[in-house]
């Protein structure tokens, strides 16, 4: 039965639930803190997991990093699944647009031969460093602790996966099956890919969920989508014909710079919890931009001519200031 | 370029291009490395390629599909908040069918996440990989849709205020805790079954039309909504499910008894769950959908038989516990039901007995049993409440080791007596409701010794509340307990009559429907 209420305003007992309350004052909640904020269990863990029995099922000693309060990790963007997927589904449309008008006005024409191979062979086996991406922030939400950190690495990692099917429809675009196959064949068997593919499956093999946070989101990729769809694609190709190009990648650049914040936000919190997180994340980062930098020079060259050493070094400059910035000591 | 002199891609081979074709064997670092967990299950998979993709999504579609429905969703849920929607439900009783599910299953769903997360990562191909991942991501949104759809009842309502609190200790909720954190301690094999298969192929139904339909029969816009706009998720998860099993068994013969054995276990563990939901359906909906045994005999006896049939093929049977099942269907929701009443003063929601028609409807569902076994209780009940002694267990019940429920159910041929089993392990005694959740202890006792009983726990005093003092000499257990679990004694729990919430609903509905 419906009936037909008058619109009354009724004071409510409570604004929201008694663990924001405590965390947050009494006041009404965001849907971000309602729907992320202690929602992973942390205490009674029962069971011991058969693929981890050193740890409970939950467990904030799968990362060396040390938190007193994990939900200090706090997300700048607030996505929670509805806002999360708003916001792509925007970027999505823009996408999809530049896709339509890229393939209606032939702009990859405007690219000789030269330059579009130079594109795909650049582009084409990063489809698989993304799948790689992909599964270490898989894999960081399921290790991770606190729903506030392993919520948005859920998040990147469809992102990752999008990134790289986003790289195959260009693909498609810009040749065929056999366009994708020979990146494929690059990434597997040619000298200047060989660096970057060992460093994505040592990222593979990386069990502390933090410090694969810092290589494949700090570093790699802090490093990877400058260089590429920064220096490459928006700079290099722009100025040759390829602006097509830099209009189907325009999410990748745009989500390099939102995610940024995130990425951003975490490491410097987690930094300034403590001198021994410090030197961790420090050290961590000193490390594995070694390893990057080594891996993206060949493919910097293959990209960028005579100008991958300057440009690269001009990209990794920038990493270190943003690094600086943070707190870590490189 | 021209486009026309591009072979064309079928979908499907589209679909390889932008998931599967994406992986590569690792040739720096071991398989075994990369992927760790693929083998101490004793699962055999001989060639992931062979994998059938249960749907096609690329993740653009995805985005784009899944906002619009997040964006119808919560401008009903926006709408229903603002015109207080909360008052045209049936009546009151109604909303602790929702402090039920709230307690119980966003906790649910984010381990879902968490436990597809896992596998979105650990599987051994990208197929498979892709679709647990959006499982992953999906089972987020629907802890967040439901805790987003219920949380304006916490504003008006008593017992949810600390859900989440509840969740990790309250007695009950161990029940549904304990069942997701054993799936998601399992291996990544066993938690598809456990979840992908059993518990969403199988029983997903039970969930959903008394949960959905029951808010739809009973006024709540809100709770309705999320339920259908989750269905098209869970037919998703439901065909990876099914899938999974059939990959699993058309890899190696050797995976049959092992998969059976894990089909056995996880469907009893999800009808134990599943009490429950036969409770909520027979006496907390103040308009009835349908009665348990009902949607039993559609959902299970009817639609999870043709799946089992089709499953025959490869070896598959139907489980054991089956028939037990179909036994207790005529007692599940009385037996819970009186247990929660007598329970009472230990709940985060309200209980009643039910009204002379709500008594008939239960007589006529369960002609065979109803008026035998559970009238007189109610009857009993009745007259202790109107001559002022409510009926309260006095007594912390005994909790089965497996399940977690408390010793409720009965002989599975006489419903007079209560069922005992008891097993012993390294010295101890073990105790259960019922030969299946036995079995699935002698199976693997290790692991459910180390169950977490909130029953034992309080008696072994790990359940008072900080900064009490048990050898104080005005220290009350009950009391201290209580707030453990931050319940709030008099508010959240005890008796509807009178409560609360029954009268704030009264006043409130009374001034939207009159002029003054
Ligand atoms: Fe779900
Ligand atoms: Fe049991």
């Amino acid at each position: 039965m419906q009936i037909d209420l008058r619109t009354v305003s009724i004071k409510p007992l409570r604004n929201t639930f008694d663990h924001l309350v405590r965390r947050f004052g009494d006041k009404p909640a965001s849907r971000y803190q309602e729907g992320s904020y202690d929602i992973q269990a942390d205490t009674n863990l029962q069971y011991r997991p058969s693929w981890d029995p050193e740890h409970e099922l939950h467990d904030a000693g799968r990362t060396a990093i040390v938190m007193s309060d994990w939900y200090a990790l706090k997300d700048p963007r607030q996505f929670y699944y509805g806002a999360y997927t708003l916001a792509r589904a925007r970027q999505q449309e823009a996408a999809e647009a530049s896709f339509t008008f890229v393939e209606s006005r032939a702009l990859l024409d405007q690219m000789d031969a030269a330059t579009r191979s130079r594109a795909l062979a650049v582009l084409m086996p990063l489809r698989h460093a993304a799948w790689g991406a992909n599964m270490n922030n898989t894999s960081m939400c399921a290790d991770g602790y606190g729903t506030l950190i392993t919520q948005p690495c859920m998040y990147h990692a469809m992102d990752n996966l999008g990134v790289a099917q986003y790289l195959t429809r260009l693909g498609l675009l810009l040749g065929d099956a056999a366009t994708l196959e020979a990146g494929r064949e690059a990434w597997l068997n040619d000298a200047a890919w060989q660096p970057l593919r060992r460093l994505v499956e040592k990222t593979l093999v990386t069990r502390d969920w933090f410090e694969l946070f810092v290589a494949q989101n700090f570093v790699l990729d802090g490093l990877l989508y400058p260089l590429i769809y920064g220096q490459f694609v928006d700079k290099h190709l722009n100025a040759h014909g390829g602006a097509g190009v830099s209009m189907l990648t325009a999410f990748m650049s745009e989500w390099h710079d939102e995610t940024r914040r995130w990425i951003d936000a975490v490491l410097k919190t987690a930094a300034a919890e403590s001198a021994a997180n410090q030197a961790l994340l420090s050290d961590w980062t000193r490390q594995w931009r070694g390893r990057a930098a080594e891996a993206l020079s060949p493919i910097a060259q293959q990209a960028l001519g005579a100008s991958a050493a300057e440009v690269l070094a001009t990209v990794e400059q920038s990493f270190n200031d943003r690094a600086a910035k943070l707190g870590l000591t490189l | 370029m021209d486009m026309s002199v591009k072979k064309k891609l079928g979908l499907k081979e589209k679909y390889a291009l932008m998931t599967r074709n994406l992986g590569w064997e690792p040739s720096y670092e071991k398989r075994e490395d990369v992927y760790p967990l693929l083998d101490y299950e004793g699962i055999k998979i001989h060639d992931w390629d062979t994998w059938e993709d249960p749907f096609r999504l690329t993740m653009d579609s995805y985005w784009k599909y899944q906002a619009e429905k997040e964006r119808k969703l919560y401008a009903i849920i926006d709408a229903f908040n603002q015109n207080n929607g909360h008052l045209n439900v049936t009546d009151a009783r109604y909303i602790n069918a929702m402090k039920v599910f709230l307690s119980a299953v966003p906790a649910l769903e984010y381990n879902a996440h968490r436990g597809f997360a896992r596998l979105g990562r650990h599987m051994g191909g990208v197929g498979p990989q892709v679709a647990c991942q959006m499982q992953a991501i999906d089972e987020m949104r629907h802890c967040q849709t439901q805790i987003h759809s219920i949380s304006n009842y916490n504003r008006f309502y008593n017992g949810i205020h600390d859900w989440k609190h509840m969740n990790d200790r309250l007695w009950y909720l161990s029940v549904p805790k304990s069942f997701f954190e054993d799936a998601c301690t399992c291996g990544p094999f066993e938690f598809i079954i456990a979840i992908g298969f059993s518990f969403e192929y199988v029983l997903t139904n039970l969930v959903f039309v008394p949960f959905v339909s029951g808010a739809a029969y009973n006024g709540d816009m809100g709770t309705m909504t999320f339920g259908f706009s989750a269905q098209s998720d869970e037919a998703r998860h439901m065909t990876l499910g099914l899938e999974v099993i059939k990959f699993m068994l058309e890899q190696d013969p050797a995976n049959l008894p092992i998969v059976q054995k894990w089909i056995d276990k996880w469907t009893w563990r999800g009808v134990r769950l599943l009490t429950i939901v036969a409770m909520m359906m027979d006496y907390m909906l103040p308009k009835r959908v349908m009665s348990w045994k009902e949607a039993w005999e559609i959902y299970f006896e009817e639609n999870g038989m043709s799946l089992f049939k089709d499953l025959a093929r490869y070896g598959i049977k139907v489980p054991d516990c089956v028939e037990q099942i179909k036994k207790e269907k005529d007692h599940l929701s009385h037996q819970a039901w009186t247990t929660f009443y007598a329970a009472a003063p230990m709940t985060n929601f309200h209980t009643w007995i039910p009204s002379d028609d709500e008594l008939d409807w239960l007589s006529a569902k369960y002609p065979d049993t109803f008026d035998k076994y559970y009238r007189p209780r109610f009857e009993f009940f009745r007259e202790q409440a109107e001559k002022g002694e409510r009926f309260v267990n006095p007594n912390l019940p005994q909790l089965c080791q497996v399940c977690q429920i408390p010793m409720l159910f009965t002989e599975p041929d006489d419903p007079t007596q209560i069922a005992y089993r008891q097993s012993e392990h390294d010295g101890e005694k073990y105790h259960f409701c019922s030969d299946h959740c036995q079995h699935i202890f002698d199976n693997e006792p290790e692991k459910y010794v180390e169950a977490w009983l909130p029953v034992h726990q309080i008696l072994q005093g790990n359940c008072f509340a900080e900064g009490d003092d048990p050898s104080a000499p005005d220290f009350d257990p009950i009391a201290s307990v209580m707030k453990y679990w931050h319940l709030e004694n008099g508010r959240d729990n005890g008796d509807f009559a009178g409560s609360e919430d029954e009268k704030n609903f009264a006043a409130w509905r009374g001034m939207t429907t009159s002029n003054t």
